[in-house]
Formats: C-alpha cells, structure tokens, sequence
C-alpha cells in the first residue's frame, strides 16, 4: 500500500479494481486479459500521471479561477472557457518522468509488435462517476492510427483535454461536481490492422439460447458490421460442441480499411472474387467461441463482444478481442421458467402431443 | 387442433395425380383394395386430398412384394388401435395407409374436436400412466410375451400332405387329415405374425411420446439445440441390439485364443472352413461355441427385417462368418474391438451436465432431469423391439412361409419357391385350398394354370416399380402433426419437407456436387466413398472409407469399426447407422434420399454430420 501508484502501467495490470487509476476503458481490457482473451497489447498513462501533469503544471488552479465564475447557461462563454483551458493543457509539458515512462513503454510496444513507431489507438479512459452515462464518457476523444512517441504524447494531451468540452464542464456545473477534482486515464493500444472483424454474442441474440454463439463477420475494420451498412457473414456455433452449426455467407461488397496517411478507415470495395467467400475460416470461428466462451464465463453472463484478426500478426496470436460488454437485451431479462418443475412426465408428455409439431 | 390448410413453403403433387406406370394397369389387385385412392366416393376422396401422405422411405426403400404387405397391415392395425382405442392418444386417432405404385404411403388422423380432445387426455392419463409407471414390469412381461410367441412360432410345424395318411391317423382315431393341417398351420403362421406385431406397438409409441417430449423441451429450452444432441444425452445405454456384433467379435476372440484363426483365414466359405475345423480338438470347440451364438444371436436379418429377401445370418453362415474373419485379423493386428462406450458416456455425461448448467431456473432443470429420466427408461425398449420381432421372429417367419411355398411348388401352383411372395396372404389361402381339396379330391388343382401366369406378370409390374421414384409425400401439408410415430421417424419440421422437396430435384445425379440429408451424429469427415447397396459388399470396405447405403441393420455392424463416415438414403435421426454412429462418434447423415444414387465409389466426400450438409469433390 505504501508503493506509490505508477505513472504508466501495461493492460495486464489493470483489472476492475484499479478503475480509478486507470479508468473504466483500461480496467475492462485487462478483465478480458484476465478472462483469457487475446487483446492488442497496449498500456495506460494511470490517473496518477495524469494529476502529475496537471499539478506540475498548476493546471487545477487554472481551471478553477477560468470556470468557476461561467453560466452553464451561457454556451457562448462555456465554449470559449472550453477553448481556453483546453488550450492550457495541450501546451502544458509533461514531466522528464513521464514523458521518459510513456516513451519507454511506447518502444517497448513497438518492440513487442515487431514493428517501430507501432501504429496505436490513444484514447481516454474515463474513471466515470462523475459522467451521467456510458455514452457520453465514448465522446471523450478517441484517436487512431497515431504513429511515433511524439504523436503519442501530443494525443495523450488532447485526451487529457478532452474532460474539458462545454458540454462536460456544464454538465459537471449543473450536477454540482468540483472541476478540478475530475481524473482521466489514457489508454494506449496497438492498432489491429484488421483482415477481417465483427462482433460476437454468446448466446443467440434472436431466440436467447444461451447454447449458441454468433459471429457476425466482415473484410476489414467491424465499422461495416457494427454500424450495420453491409449486411455480414453469420456463423451460429454450438457451445458445448464447439462446432460451427449453421454458416451463412452474405455477398460483402466493401469493408473498411485504414488510410494511413489520413489516420482514419476509409472504405474500399472487397474485390468480386472475394465478396461471397466465407470471411473467417472455421479454425477462427472455433478460436474466438473459444475466447467468448472464456469471457463469458469469467463474467458470469452472457456477453456482446467485439472482435479482430490483424493480417499483420502471425496466424495463432492474431485474433483479438477489442472491446465486451454485457448482453442487455436477454441478460436484462429475469429467467423465467417454461416448465413448472413440478409437472409429471405425463403431464408434458400430453402437453408435449397436443401442441404437435409445427410443419408450415 | 384441426389440421388447418395452408400453403407450405414445399409443395408435392395431389395423391390422386400420380400418374399409372404404362404397362402396369390392374396393379391394385395385388394389394388390399382399401389401399387405394379413390375416386368413385366423393367424401373419401376429399379426406384423402385434403390429407398429407407421408411416403414411408423409412421401412419400404422398395416397393413392397403382395406377400410382404402382412407387415404393413399388421402395424396399420397395432399402431392405430393403441392410439385410437387402448391408450387414447389425446390429439390423434391412428395412422391411415395407401398405396401407390407398390409404394406406402401414411397420415397420421388428427381428432377434430377440442372437447373430444380433452376426455380423452383424461384417459390417456388413466391409461398410459400406467405403462409410464410400470414401466420396467411391463416390459419383462413383454419380453416373455414375444419370447412364447417365438417359441410357438419355431414350433410350427407346415405338413405337406401325403400320398397316404399315416397308419396312425386311423389307429389314432385322429380324425383330421393333413391337408386339414397344412390349411390350420398357415392360419397359425400369419397368426402368430399379426399377434407378434400387436406386441410390438404395445409399448413403442409411448416410448416415442416420452422421447418427442424431451426432445420438445429441450427445445424449447434451447431453440437452437441440434436433434442429435438431444439423442446423444440419452445414448451409451447398453442394448441388446448390439449382442450380435458382440458374439462375433467373442467368436474372432476365441478363434485367436485357440489358435484356430489362421484356419478361418484360410476360408472364405463357412463350409469349408467348417470340415477343416472338425478335425482338430481346439476346431471343434470353437465351432461348438460358434453353433451356441447362433441361438438366438443370429437371427439377425442383413436388412431391416422388413422384407422376406433380407435374409438372416442363420440363412448365411457366410455373411457371419465374414465378419468374424475380419474380426480375428483386426485382433491380429493388435487392434481394439471394443465400443468406445465409455467415451460415448463420458461425451454424454458431459454435454447433459453443460445443458443443464445453462438452464436458468430450478423448475426446469427439474423437469429436465424428470423428462431425461423418462427417456432414458424408453430408450432400450425402442431399440431392443427391433431384435425380437423384425429380426428374431421375422427371420424364422420367413423361413416357415417358404416351407409352405416349397409345398405350393411341389402341387405346380408356383414353378419357383421365391415366386409365392408376389401372392397376398389371402391368396395363398385360397391356393393352399386349391390345393388340399385337389390332393384330398385326386385331381390337378385349378390354380396351375392361375398362379404362374399371374406371377410372371406380377414380376413385370414389380420391376417397374423399382425403377419408378415415389415422390417424398403426396397431398397438402398440415399446419402441425400431433402423431408421436410420425415426428420421431420422419422428423417432421419446415426443413425437413423442404430437404424433401429439394430431393425431389436431383434429376441430375452426375453433376451434383451438394446435397444434404439429416444429421443423423455429429461431427465432420472427409474421405473415399464406398457404395455398399446389401450387407455383402460390407467386406469390399477399406478401413478409413465413408459408407453410402441404402439403409443400414445390426447385421451391418462390422461395417461401422472401419469406416470413418457413414450416409444413408433413408432414416431419421433415431435410425440404425445414426443411433450406431452417435455410439461410435463418428459423423452421420443420414435420410439423404438419393445418396446411393449420386455418390459413386471411389469418389471422395465430405459429409458433415453435424449441418447434414454432403459434399462431394469432384
């Protein structure tokens, strides 16, 4: 308890109780570490380093004396006071410290990933309570495809900043939250450059069969399938046999792939030979239910899960999971039995007749 | 609860549209004259195209012989009278048979009226609540019911009538003749055969209602759960059907143990080996176990038992006798014969165990455990019915009807023994009193000049048959079928009258490179295919072939310890090869409806018992 909190720590070392020091984001992928999930390798600037930088920089007094006196009424003002702090901390420095501690685990990444200046994703990890829902901490900035440790550390800034938007600070005014007392963490995660991606259910999401797996799967980034814009391969596998039951493959006219110089996906279209051919083996459908099915079992509930292959890492570690929540829309539901348990096996197996076997 | 029309996604043509096979007109009479459909009474007429007839691929893949109809009218009358008017099913009277071109086709008859639904639910409560609870009693009972039945059967003695009656039928006083008896032993004969298969309805349907239910829930519980998942978790009970396999596989042992083995090797036919086998003390000995197995053990038909040509290994001691060779060599080769039953146990255990772990609430995991428990009590009755009557009783019936044809050849009624299955059972009555009154009279019987005439033309319209592909179903597809029976051997869902249609459309078998049958056990295999159309050719097996059947029996059972994969034409789900198949953990497909028809040997396939899905790689 005495060792002070790191400045910077590896995804294996976040869990769900070090959210407030890393911040929802990065404890829930180093649950999925835990869970036995491949995740992309990536580290959390914690919100230890993130009050060292602030507090270096006199950051908190900053905030205080621009927003204490604003009008959440007043968009105008809030805005320009937004600009402004915003301002402070991305041309605030970080300490030799931190700075020293981000770039040495940013090489080490590089390293770890065969490949110098990594492409990653920078984005902020919120420690939540005092934001008014999941949704809102996603509009905290997000970043891809950020190559080299400067461009790192200049994004890192800019998510730092980034619990600084009018909308946060009149939110936190209206609620009556201290300014200054808010923490941030900053996940830093290896790009997936993705072959192909989706998502995945542990159960069916139509009929709730908690059996079943489905894969949802596209060429390139998930973007296409999460969004809904193609209309994906579906694979329905079994959980206890691990077997892929039931393959449906869609014809995938485009997917999204990245524009590196632009730092964003852009969309392509998926060649005619390929737009019907099955987007992931089966040898990958089986690894992932393997996968979900770990996760699932490390939370006790049926899980909606986002998933990856990166074309750039060797077969045998290139299926990742980027993101899993729990399902909501059957895992909400409280059980509910379709028996009454205390029925005789004549008494279903008369009902069982008389229902009879729909045929049309 | 009524059988509501509507428009099915499969559609199959009117049962009074299929067409009459030119060169075939008048082939009614060689069946009863209420199989067929009619058009000369209005109301009938419109029961039966208003109803949807099943094509029974399942226990007719050929058409069926006149003789061979006993069976069919004998569970025509078992099954529908349990239903109907002993047990009471609530939803369903019996099940209705026609006829079209040699071919059977069944409905089940739905009751109409919820009211008459609903006293009947009380009476089936009464009543097969009470086969339910005495369940294991009752079949004890069953089983010395069919093993007299049996008895009096082997007894049976079919007299030919003689020159001169015995001396002793006067010193006797007797005071019945011969003829009299050949006349009562017939009547005795087709007796015993009806009263065999009043027994064999008399549990099977329960024990189909009980497996539908579980089956129904675990559906329910699990909309996704493949069927054989569901027969999986009640497999690895031991049955007696496998004891045949076994007494082979004990006769290979034994043969290695006294080092007989290289004399069985030696052979290819029994005979031979036989003589060889008798000159030494340790060849005696085994042939003395190999007569003991016979009894009752080879009384295993190489078909389903439903025809008079699937003959029994007691009318081939080559075709056993094949199979212990093979046996003995594998056992050479320092292989293991053994089932894999613990594995398929431990499987089971296991897949029961993970299901009922994602059952949500305790009241059905309750009524889970309550319904696997009333499965698994059925499950051996289902499976072992089939070694008394259709192969045990059937094989010795067979044989005693073809005394009663080498009587018929010895009188000319018929030039060959195997030309009486082309008359029905009341023709052979009536030939038969041809034929005692012609001897009692000393005249020529009338029916020389009748019966072999009508055969050769009978063997035409039979051949025509063959070669003609009874469409799946015929008539309008109900909204749902309410008939145990029927959904557990036909596996009656949307799918499956799709598959059913579809199969239909293979009108090119050399190009097909995809079909699809029912999953018959799970799991993928790849490998070359062997086409094996009777049980003789099982010996043609490599190790590591796929076997294409029309349908496999027990007999076939040597086949399944070498191949990797096996695809039947007919079958469901609770079938042979897939019930044999689940045991073994070796994929199935099986009900593919043309397989033998498509896949050639030689050809390699793969076949992915766990989506039904049938590839072949051209």
């Amino acid at each position: 308890m005495n060792a002070k909190p790191p400045l910077v720590c590896w995804f294996e070392d976040c869990a769900s109780d070090s959210l407030p020091l890393v911040g929802g984001k990065n404890a829930s992928l180093g649950e999925l570490l835990k869970a036995g999930a491949r995740v992309p390798p990536g580290f959390a600037v914690t919100t230890a380093g993130f009050r060292q930088f602030m507090e270096q920089n006199h950051l908190p007094e900053c905030i205080r004396q621009v927003l204490e006196p604003l009008d959440p009424d007043d968009t105008a003002a809030l805005e320009r006071a937004s600009a402004a702090v915003r301002r402070e901390i991305e041309q605030a420095p970080f300490s030799i410290a931190l700075e020293d501690a981000i770039g040495e685990f940013y090489r080490r990444l590089s390293l770890h990933c065969c490949m110098p200046a990594t492409p990653v994703a920078v984005r902020s990890s919120a420690t939540a309570e005092d934001l008014p829902d999941a949704s809102f901490a996603g509009q905290q900035d997000t970043y891809l495809w950020i190559r080299g440790v400067d461009d790192v550390l200049e994004h890192v800034r800019r998510c730092i900043a980034s619990l600084y938007t009018s909308r946060a600070i009149a939110y936190r005014k209206r609620m009556g939250f201290a300014q200054d007392e808010v923490a941030i963490s900053v996940g830093v995660q290896k790009m997936v450059d993705a072959y192909t991606a989706g998502v995945m259910f542990t159960l069916n999401p139509v009929t709730g069969d908690r059996s079943a797996i489905v894969i949802d799967a596209n060429f390139g980034f998930g973007e296409s399938v999460v969004s809904g814009e193609v209309t994906p391969d579906q694979f329905h596998l079994n959980k206890i046999t691990m077997e892929v039951v039931k393959r449906t493959i869609c014809r995938k006219e485009f997917c999204y792939t990245v524009d590196l110089e632009r730092q964003c996906s852009r969309r392509a279209e998926v060649p005619a030979e390929r737009q019907s051919i099955q987007s992931v083996v089966d040898e990958e459908l089986l690894e992932l239910a393997r996968m979900g099915t770990r996760v699932e079992r490390h939370y006790g509930r049926p899980m909606d899960i986002e998933w990856a292959i990166d074309k750039e890492v060797p077969e045998g570690s290139n299926i990742f999971l980027l993101q899993a929540r729990p399902e909501t829309v059957w895992g909400s539901k409280p059980a509910s039995a379709v028996s009454s348990g205390s029925g005789t096996s004549l008494d279903y197996i008369v009902a069982s007749m008389i229902a009879g076997r729909k045929v049309s | 609860m009524a059988t509501v029309i509507t428009p099915a996604p499969a559609t199959f043509p009117a049962p009074h549209a299929v067409e009459a096979i030119p060169g075939t007109e008048g082939w009614e009479r060689m069946y009863p004259y209420q199989y067929q459909f009619v058009t000369d009474d209005p109301e009938r007429h419109d029961y039966e195209a208003n109803g949807f007839w099943f094509y029974d691929g399942l226990h007719y893949p050929e058409p069926l012989y006149p003789f061979d109809m006993i069976w069919d009218e004998a569970w025509y009358l078992a099954l529908s009278q349990y239903n109907t008017r002993i047990f009471s099913v609530p939803p369903v009277y019996g099940v209705d048979h026609r006829i079209i071109n040699g071919y059977i086709y069944i409905t089940p008859v739905p009751v109409k009226d919820p009211k008459e639904i609903e006293a009947r639910v009380a009476l089936f409560m009464e009543r097969a609540g009470y086969y339910y609870e005495n369940w294991d009693a009752l079949e004890t009972k069953w089983v010395d019911k069919m093993k007299k039945t049996i008895a009096e059967l082997e007894a049976l003695k079919i007299p030919a009538p003689p020159e001169l009656e015995d001396l002793s039928v006067v010193t006797d006083a007797v005071g019945e003749s011969e003829g009299y008896h050949l006349l009562k032993a017939y009547d005795d004969l087709i007796d015993l055969g009806i009263r065999c298969w009043q027994y064999h309805f008399e549990f099977l349907n329960l024990g189909y209602a009980a497996y539908v239910t579980f089956m129904d829930f675990c559906q329910k519980l699990f909309p996704d759960i493949p069927v054989q998942q569901v027969t999986q978790m009640i497999s690895g009970i031991d049955v007696i059907m496998y004891q045949p396999d076994e007494e082979l596989k004990n006769l290979a042992r034994g043969a290695v143990e006294r080092g007989v083995d290289d004399t069985l090797q030696a052979h290819q036919d029994f005979e031979s080996a036989r003589q060889a086998l008798e000159g030494t003390g340790p060849g005696r000995e085994w042939l003395a176990s190999f007569e003991k197995a016979r009894y009752p053990w080879f009384n295993i038909s190489t078909g389903t038992g439903w025809y008079h040509h699937d003959r029994a290994w007691n009318d081939d001691l080559n075709v056993p006798f094949a199979s212990i060779r093979m046996y003995a060599g594998k056992i050479r080769e320092g292989a293991s014969l053994e089932r894999p039953i613990e594995q398929v146990q431990r499987q089971r255990d296991r897949i029961v165990s993970e299901y009922r772990n994602l059952i949500a609430t305790d009241a059905d995991r309750a009524t889970f455990d309550q319904l696997l428990g009333t499965a698994r009590t059925v499950f051996p009755y289902v499976e072992n019915h089939l070694f008394y009557v259709e192969h045990w009783f059937h094989s010795v019936f067979w044989n005693k009807v073809r005394e009663v044809a080498a009587i018929m050849r010895d009188h000319g009624l018929i030039e060959d023994l195997e030309d009486v299955w082309y008359l029905r059972r009341a023709e052979i009555k009536d030939a038969l009193w041809d034929l005692v009154t012609a001897w009692a009279t000393g005249v020529k019987p009338r029916g020389q000049k009748v019966w072999p005439k009508e055969i050769v033309w009978r063997k035409a319209v039979m051949e025509k048959f063959q070669a003609w592909s009874p469409p799946p179903a015929v008539g309008t597809p109900p909204e749902k079928i309410q008939e145990p029976f029927t959904v557990v051997l036909w596996g009656v869902t949307n799918d499956s009258l799709d598959a059913w249609a579809r199969i239909q459309d293979v009108s090119d078998p050399e190009n097909v490179t995809e079909f699809s049958g029912f999953p018959g056990s799970p799991g993928a295999a790849e490998g070359v295919a062997r086409v094996c159309r009777t049980v003789d050719e099982v010996s043609r097996l490599a190790d590591g072939e796929i076997l294409v059947a029309p349908t496999t029996s027990p007999s076939w059972a040597p086949a399944f310890t070498k191949i990797r994969a096996c695809v039947t034409d007919v079958g469901g789900v609770m079938s042979h090869a897939a019930i044999v198949c689940r045991e073994y953990g070796m994929p199935a497909v099986v009900g593919t409806g043309h397989a033998t028809k498509i896949i050639k040997t030689g050809q390699r396939v793969r076949v992915d018992g766990t989506t039904g899905a049938i590839t072949i790689i051209r």
